[in-house]
């Protein structure tokens, strides 16, 4: 009877935020005063359980692909679609698509969490299965540090009641694995996913990038064998060893951090798929998958808005590339050549971008020297600008308004490629504007 | 009458592990600085059990983690002599953060435990709960203007041994109540600003550089300019929110 009530009350008040031009996540506050239990009930009915995801970077395409790679096996999968990643977001969403019983569609719920608000989501939720991507430095000024938000992850990874996915190249997402291996004994199954040793030097660390090493010399010590291992990178092409395999496939996804990320993601499919649902006679048969169907429905995936989105602007390509830490941004220059493509870069300081600029210091620009950058923008531009200077990179216009530097950077760049590298707020704005000029999808 | 050959050696202390807050970003600028003033800059990484190159005429440090903040206190404690001459002998020096911290007294942490500094400054922290955070501007005496970010639990008091690096215009300091932020004991600087400091505050690498050229060469003709860049940097930094 209760869940009836919420749901109700939760769908009524969907309407009327509707109607004001309401936020999402209004019916999930609402619903957490009224029935604070209704999420944990909600999704520990579905017959798979609950999947989380965490980390710094990439969570929301991570997200994306299991939830893909899982509806091509035919489940039914309930996801926080919109990005809202916290818990009323999700609560908000669960309320979306119940029906009035309070009774949710989909076999399986597979969420992104927020390292800041993970905390309110297990205090309610207990995972069945949990992906940990990497702890990179990300808005310090919300989180305080690495060692905070690592032990954040933690604690995700100690309420998760069968399956652990852990990156074995992150150090600090590795101690996780391994304590939660030697804690839980058979318990929990901890699986790894990891990079060659070819590919490490591709992928350096927060830590490595302070190491006077050069990047050929980056060695790591011993490593657990990964369930799912990266072995080689091309253009939108990618090999993956699985069980011993090898299998080389295309991809849609863009730039190199999505492709390391598809292994976590074939990791995570692959250890639910084993485990298949709660009562194994529900929906037997219908879930198993080798790996070279994995692949193949991984082929398909395509980047989630913002991170690697591709539009078409005056009929030439313009690539969003989502820059948001020093590691997402060396890893954004390093994954799209600069050559033959115009440059912007757009940098906005709000709350959910992180007020502080230092982190700026620590990407290294120098790839942009040659071709330069035409357009500076966002509330830093002038920020963004001292830095390229340091790097002694050419910056043809600052201006703050992102508007009026997209519009000079149309203006300014007939006929060429376009890249604009940006925070996650000038990414929205930006996108906003950009839908007056072209089509725009609808936010994943 | 400035030689390029002049050469100006620029200590990194401890990149590896006190690196967090851009702190890189204040050796790129402050390297940058030297070359526009003439000199032509050397810059030497010393991370634990590296030793000091045998000429020193610039010091900075940075901020870490904890975990980064207990290594770099041991291997810190074992070379105290050397800096503590360096420091006696009129070297510029500028410690952000952890390292302004360590080059006080003590950092007592909020679990109680004692983390022993190198007192080059007459400083002393302790560990809060509350986190100081956001854009910082100050009124100094020496530099004009400062403006910087802040980021820390550490309440940091002052004895009669250093002086304030300035009073606060907007943001914390010090400590939650404090009115002034950073220390300085001659020509040691100590600061909780990142940001990173130097890029948009190069009244502070000038002097770092002056006070380096005139100890080693006898003397220090300011040659560099201001872009407009740094202006317009520092006066939209300004407008921004806490």
């Amino acid at each position: 009877m209760r869940d009836v009530l919420s749901a109700v009350v939760g769908k009524t008040v969907r309407q009327v935020a509707r109607l004001r031009g309401g936020g999402s996540a209004l019916p999930g506050l609402v619903i957490e005063k009224l029935d604070p239990g209704f999420l944990a009930r909600v999704l520990q009915r579905l017959p798979y359980g609950v999947v989380a995801i965490s980390g710094t970077n990439g969570k929301t395409t991570t997200t994306k692909m299991v939830v893909e790679l899982l509806e091509a096996r035919g489940l039914r999968v309930f996801t926080n679609r919109t990005g809202s990643n916290f818990s009323r977001g999700v609560v908000a969403a669960a309320i979306q698509e119940s029906d009035l019983r309070g009774r949710l569609d989909a076999d399986i719920a597979v969420l992104e969490l927020d390292e800041a608000h993970a905390m309110y989501f297990i205090d309610r939720v207990k995972p069945r299965f949990t992906l940990l991507l990497n702890v990179l430095r990300d808005q310090l000024d919300r989180f305080g540090e690495i060692d905070t938000t690592a032990k954040l992850l933690q604690r995700i990874a100690d309420a998760t009641t069968e399956g652990l996915v852990v990156n074995r190249e992150d150090r600090l997402i590795a101690a996780i694995g391994e304590l939660t291996r030697a804690r839980s004994g058979t318990a929990v199954d901890v699986r790894e996913f990891g990079l060659s040793d070819a590919l490490l030097a591709t992928f350096p660390s927060d830590d490595d990038f302070h190491l006077s090493a050069k990047p050929e010399e980056v060695q790591r010590q011993h490593r657990p064998a990964a369930d799912v291992m990266l072995l080689e990178i091309g253009d939108h092409e990618a090999v993956f060893g699985i069980d011993d395999e090898e299998y080389r496939t295309s991809l849609k996804l863009e730039g190199l951090y999505n492709t390391f990320n598809a292994a976590s993601a074939l990791a995570l499919v692959r250890q639910v798929l084993d485990a298949g649902p709660f009562v194994p006679s529900t929906t037997e048969g219908r879930a198993a998958a080798t790996n070279a169907e994995l692949i193949a429905a991984l082929s398909e995936v395509r980047p989630a808005f913002g991170r690697g989105e591709q539009l078409v602007l005056d009929g030439e390509p313009l690539e969003l590339v989502l820059v948001k830490n020093p590691a997402g941004f060396r890893l954004g220059l390093a994954s799209f050549e600069a050559e033959g493509v115009a440059a912007m870069i757009a940098i906005n300081d709000q709350y959910a971008d992180g007020r502080d600029m230092s982190w700026l210091w620590d990407v290294d620009f120098t790839s942009l020297a040659e071709a330069g950058v035409d357009t500076v923008a966002g509330t830093r531009a002038w920020d963004m600008a001292l830095r390229l200077e340091h790097d002694d990179v050419a910056v043809g216009r600052v201006e703050e308004d992102l508007r009026a530097a997209l519009s000079a950077f149309r203006s300014r760049t007939p006929g060429r490629p376009r890249r604009i590298y940006c925070t996650y707020t000038a990414m929205l704005e930006l996108r906003r504007a950009l839908a007056d000029l072209t089509d725009v999808e609808d936010v994943w | 009458m400035n030689d390029i050959e002049r050469e100006l050696v620029i200590v990194s202390l401890y990149p590896r592990d006190m690196n967090i807050y851009g702190d890189r970003g204040n050796v790129l600028s402050l390297a940058r600085r030297t070359a526009a003033h003439g000199f032509s800059p050397r810059v030497v990484d010393v991370n634990p059990g590296d030793p000091l190159p045998e000429t020193v005429d610039i010091v900075i440090g940075g901020g870490g983690q904890d975990s980064g903040q207990g290594r770099v206190a041991l291997d810190l404690a074992q070379r105290a002599e050397g800096i503590r001459a360096l420091a006696d002998d009129g070297v510029p020096m500028l410690m952000i953060c952890g390292l302004y911290q360590l080059f006080g007294h003590r950092f007592i942490t909020h679990a109680g435990d004692e983390l022993t500094g190198i007192g080059v400054l007459d400083v002393e922290t302790l560990g809060g709960t509350e986190r100081m955070i956001g854009n910082v501007v100050l009124d100094t005496e020496a530099f004009g203007e400062v403006i910087g970010y802040e980021n820390h639990s550490g309440s940091t008091q002052l004895g009669p041994g250093s002086a304030p690096l300035g009073r606060v215009v907007q943001g914390a300091g010090n400590a939650p109540d404090a009115g002034v932020e950073g220390a300085r004991t001659a020509n040691v600087i100590g600061s909780y600003l990142h940001g990173s400091l130097l890029p948009k505050n190069p009244a502070m690498s000038d002097f770092l550089i002056g006070e380096a050229a005139r100890r080693r060469y006898g003397s220090f003709s300011p040659i560099a300019t201001t872009p407009e860049t740094v202006l317009r940097a520092r006066e939209s930094a300004k407008r921004r929110p806490r």
